[in-house]
């Protein structure tokens, strides 16, 4: 199987100091920002992001309390077939999402169901403000009409590859890299 | 993983999973919304045979907390002296559509029974079949236990509950009947299954034939055994008013004097070691109101984990999904 | 009635010859009429003396939804018995003259084996009260043997008084050895199976107390004593024990405890449900070699149908027994292929034995003169057991799908072929008056 690298470690510590960029400039600055990785890969990508944003605010103590994960197994709706998954956690930062903007984190963007489901869960935890979402790899094939606020790379596939994303928290490294696929 | 039946056939893996789902629901009961849409449009028939008021709401709570809509079907008695075959019963709700069963039944292997003839094909809980198992029991007391002894609360939401762990080396009495106990038959697998030391304190009437194969240790004498060894819990079991009349030992005096968790025992005990009952309690007899009231008695820990753990049990039954690049 | 040379089979396991049957008897072969006689090829079949069951439950008259007298007789002939004992256990219990008449003019009118009225020794099988003996030995049933089976006749005096009581036309009673307060509510064998699935257990001693006491009782009183489907290595120790005191006491196995397990029960399916229940390893050893040294005399099926509504249920709930006329030479000869064991054998435990103890004069004989009734059986006719196409209704045969080798193929019932190359034909054209007693 071929596979190719498309984002390697320092494209994507670029993408996401862009992105903390871009959050602080929609949200004009940090307060009443919340930052919910969808897990696993998103958990991560919201945390660095936590710390870019707390770093360019001028305040890296307050990274750990923008970010938290937002655990949508329970909201699928494809939970009837195939093999079952184990939910992850869900933490909400102490202050909670009521009247914050809420950024929604994951690492790819394909079909829109995982957001969609995000979106429900999110609404069993309270009422945000706004909700916006920011992805690493927007790889289109949008099955609903959803679109990410904030994208690291547009990446035109074909819907039989396959987008691999690693980060060093989970996988040990950081890389995008596409896969299979007909030639 | 189609069914839960027992213990007996329950892996190390599977449990520490239950567990840990169950650690997940419980944070539920924290949100704005204290409910999951994951079984909704999904129906789970509640079928008890046997009367349970408790374990049918408890399953009942567990059901609606994920959406799921519930039926509750009662039918005292064996099928045979309705008229009405087991097979008949079964097909018959089947055919309303219920997509698990919950099944209570005074004859052991009922479950089981319903589980593997073909009559049905949905997953089929064990809700306590005669004197067997009773696996959600033991899942919520494991949950407990495993609560209690990582020092965080025994019961409602934590957030760093203690995932992914067994209950190695917690060394654990279960105290009186037994022989009729399906919650010691699904404690002993399940509590020694997630690597707990499991001890039986029980006169030898109220034991099974042959226990000194099960992996246990026996005591007959309850003082000894409490200063032989340090207990991180005891647990002591219902003694059903009928077995005072057929022998089983000389009368409830005799029986509570040297087999019930009095006060004078309580005093004896370590003071981190718990204390745990399946109840229904009776007071006085297996177990005093003194320990019954103890703080270090777990009993309402128990009930309020026993939601959680069978929403856990109905969610790892009736759900399932393919691994997607979304 | 046709007359037949069943020709080249191994008769007994002992080597090919060819028997002959003229008028409902075995006779020299040159007797026979050339032109009108049918010949059977037996070559590669084994010739037996037909087939006695000790233990049959035909449960006519009052449970004819599970089986009929002739419904129970066809499955006789199809497995290979000549004569089968009908127990008592019937609505109204076979505790009158009136009862037993009725059953042994069914078997007649029947006419696929010879069926003979087992007495009950208590009326109503209460064990209060001796019921009619004289009457039934001395009415046209001609009753021999006398067992209040599927309940035991626990009170010890009317146990003594049943064991004396029958020697006055030399009866003998058989005993369902089951002490009851020791299994009050009991589901299956009390083991390490039992203790696990939470069934109330079924101790061995509960069999084994009774069957000391019995033999004690039949060698006090000098009367014979039958101990029906022993199940426990203990039992046969004791019954060993016993002969060895030259106690006129014999035995019976089914082929169900010569086979099966307990731990058949954790797939609680209600087919593996019986009385008494499956025991261990141990047992199923104990039984075979004491089958194979002659403690244990006889094979008796046990046959005991139900209808698919006491089965299909939970096991608490589900009828105890198992039907199995039709598997019995089967699984008897898979049972004992480990020990030196041939058709000989089968033929003592299966026939000989079983006519001798009950009487039966005309069966368990292949000599010239003696009755005809004989069975053929093909030892290599490896098949897969299939309750549905049994002629039994009882569908609650524990074999189902497994493989065996021995089938019956032939059964001559007093020189009628009832059962040809497996197929049954039709009834005794005599009617009901095969033979004169």
């Amino acid at each position: 199987m071929t596979q190719r690298t498309v984002l390697d470690a320092p494209d994507i510590s670029r993408a996401i100091t862009r992105i903390a960029h871009e959050i602080i400039e929609s949200n004009k600055g940090s307060e009443d920002l919340v930052l919910l990785g969808i897990p696993r890969r998103g958990v991560p990508l919201a945390h660095r992001l936590a710390e870019a944003i707390a770093a360019i605010e001028g305040r890296p103590e307050a990274a750990s309390e923008l970010a938290g994960s937002l655990d949508i197994t329970m909201y699928r709706d494809d939970l009837r077939g195939g093999s079952y998954r184990a939910p992850e956690p869900t933490s909400i930062p102490s202050s909670g999402i009521d009247a914050k903007t809420v950024v929604l984190v994951d690492d790819v963007l394909f079909s829109g169901r995982t957001i969609r489901a995000g979106l429900d869960a999110l609404a069993d935890f309270g009422r945000p403000a706004r909700v916006r979402l920011a992805v690493l790899v927007d790889r289109g094939h949008r099955d609903l009409p959803i679109r990410a606020d904030h994208v690291g790379k547009n990446l035109p596939t074909s819907s039989s590859e396959r987008v691999n994303v690693s980060l060093a928290e989970i996988d040990g490294s950081d890389a995008v890299t596409i896969s299979g696929g007909r030639e | 993983m189609k069914h839960l039946l027992d213990t007996a056939s329950l892996s190390r893996n599977d449990a520490i999973a239950i567990l840990d789902i169950a650690e997940e629901m419980a944070l539920v009961s924290e949100r704005e919304v204290k409910k999951l849409p994951v079984l909704r449009g999904r129906t789970v028939v509640n079928l008890f045979f046997e009367d349970s008021t408790r374990t049918r709401l408890s399953f009942e709570a567990a059901a609606k907390r994920l959406s799921a809509d519930v039926l509750n079907f009662s039918a005292k008695g064996s099928s045979v002296s309705k008229g009405e075959s087991l097979q008949d019963t079964i097909q018959t709700i089947s055919a309303m559509g219920a997509d698990a069963i919950v099944v209570r039944h005074s004859g052991a292997g009922t479950a089981h029974r319903l589980a593997h003839t073909g009559w049905i094909d949905v997953p089929v809980v064990n809700a306590g079949d005669g004197t067997h198992e009773h696996p959600t029991q033991a899942l919520l007391d494991a949950f407990t236990l495993r609560r209690a002894l990582a020092g965080v609360p025994a019961s409602g939401p934590v957030a760093g509950g203690p995932r992914g762990q067994g209950l190695d080396g917690a060394k654990v009495a279960i105290v009186g009947d037994v022989l009729h106990s399906r919650v010691a038959r699904s404690n002993v697998h399940l509590l020694s299954g997630l690597g707990a030391d499991v001890h039986l304190i029980a006169p030898a009437t109220l034991l099974p034939w042959g226990v000194e194969d099960w992996p246990v240790t026996v005591h007959y004498d309850f003082d000894a055994a409490l200063s032989a060894e340090d207990f991180a819990a005891v647990m002591m079991l219902r003694v059903q008013h009928e077995r005072m009349h057929e022998s089983f030992f000389p009368n409830a005096r005799e029986y509570a004097r040297l087999w019930g968790l009095s006060a004078a025992r309580l005093e004896k005990l370590p003071a981190e070691t718990f204390i745990m009952h399946p109840g229904p309690m009776n007071r006085g007899f297996e177990i005093s109101a003194a320990a019954a009231d103890s703080p270090r008695a777990l009993v309402l820990d128990q009930v309020e984990n026993g939601v959680s753990v069978r929403m856990a049990v109905l969610y790892r039954l009736l759900t399932g999904q393919e691994e997607t690049n979304d | 009635m046709t007359d037949y040379l069943i020709r080249g089979a191994d008769v007994l396991g002992r080597g090919a010859a060819d028997i002959a049957v003229r008028d409902g008897r075995i006779v020299e072969p040159e007797l026979l009429d050339p032109d009108a006689t049918e010949i059977v090829d037996a070559a590669g079949l084994v010739a037996l003396p037909g087939l006695v069951d000790m233990h049959t439950h035909l449960r006519e008259p009052g449970k004819e939804d599970a089986e009929t007298v002739l419904t129970g007789s066809r499955s006789a002939a199809a497995g290979g018995f000549t004569c089968v004992h009908a127990m008592a256990n019937t609505a109204p219990v076979a505790d009158t003259a009136g009862v037993v008449e009725q059953v042994h003019r069914l078997g007649r009118s029947a006419g696929f084996t010879e069926v003979v009225p087992v007495g009950a020794v208590t009326i109503g099988l209460e064990g209060r009260q001796l019921a009619e003996l004289g009457a039934m030995a001395r009415s046209a049933a001609r009753v021999r043997m006398f067992s209040d089976d599927g309940i035991c006749v626990s009170d010890p005096l009317l146990m003594r008084r049943a064991l004396e009581y029958v020697k006055t036309f030399d009866g003998i009673i058989a005993q369902h050895a089951q002490e009851p307060r020791l299994t009050e509510g009991a589901q299956m064998n009390e083991s390490a199976v039992s203790a696990e699935l939470g069934l109330p257990g079924w101790p061995a001693v509960a069999e084994e107390s009774i069957i000391a006491r019995d033999v004690l009782l039949a060698e006090h009183v000098g009367s014979r004593l039958h101990i029906c489907h022993v199940s426990t290595a203990g039992s046969v120790d004791l019954i060993r024990w016993a002969k060895a005191r030259g106690v006129a006491v014999t035995a019976e196995v089914t082929p169900h405890h010569l086979m099966l397990t307990d731990e058949l029960v954790r797939t609680f399916d209600p087919v593996y449900k019986v009385n008494p229940p499956l025991r261990t390893d141990v047992d199923v050893t104990a039984l075979r070699k004491a089958l194979a040294d002659g403690t244990i005399d006889v094979v008796g099926t046990d046959h005991a149908p139900h209808t698919a509504e006491h089965k299909c249920s939970e096991w608490t709930a589900a009828a105890m027994g198992m039907v199995g006329m039709e598997s019995a030479l089967s699984i008897v000869v898979a049972a004992m292929a480990d020990y030196d064991f041939g058709f000989g054998d089968v033929a003592r435990v299966m026939s000989t034995a079983p006519a001798r103890i009950t009487g039966a004069s005309g069966h368990g004989s292949l000599e010239i003169g003696a009755s005809a009734n004989i069975v053929l059986v093909d030892p290599s006719a490896a098949h897969t057991i299939d309750p549905a196409a049994h002629a039994t209704k009882g569908r609650n045969n524990p074999f189902a799908g497994v493989e065996v080798t021995a089938q019956v193929t032939d059964t001559f019932f007093y020189g009628h072929r009832v059962l040809a190359a497996g197929a049954l034909t039709t009834p005794h054209p005599a009617g009901a008056t095969w033979t004169d007693h």
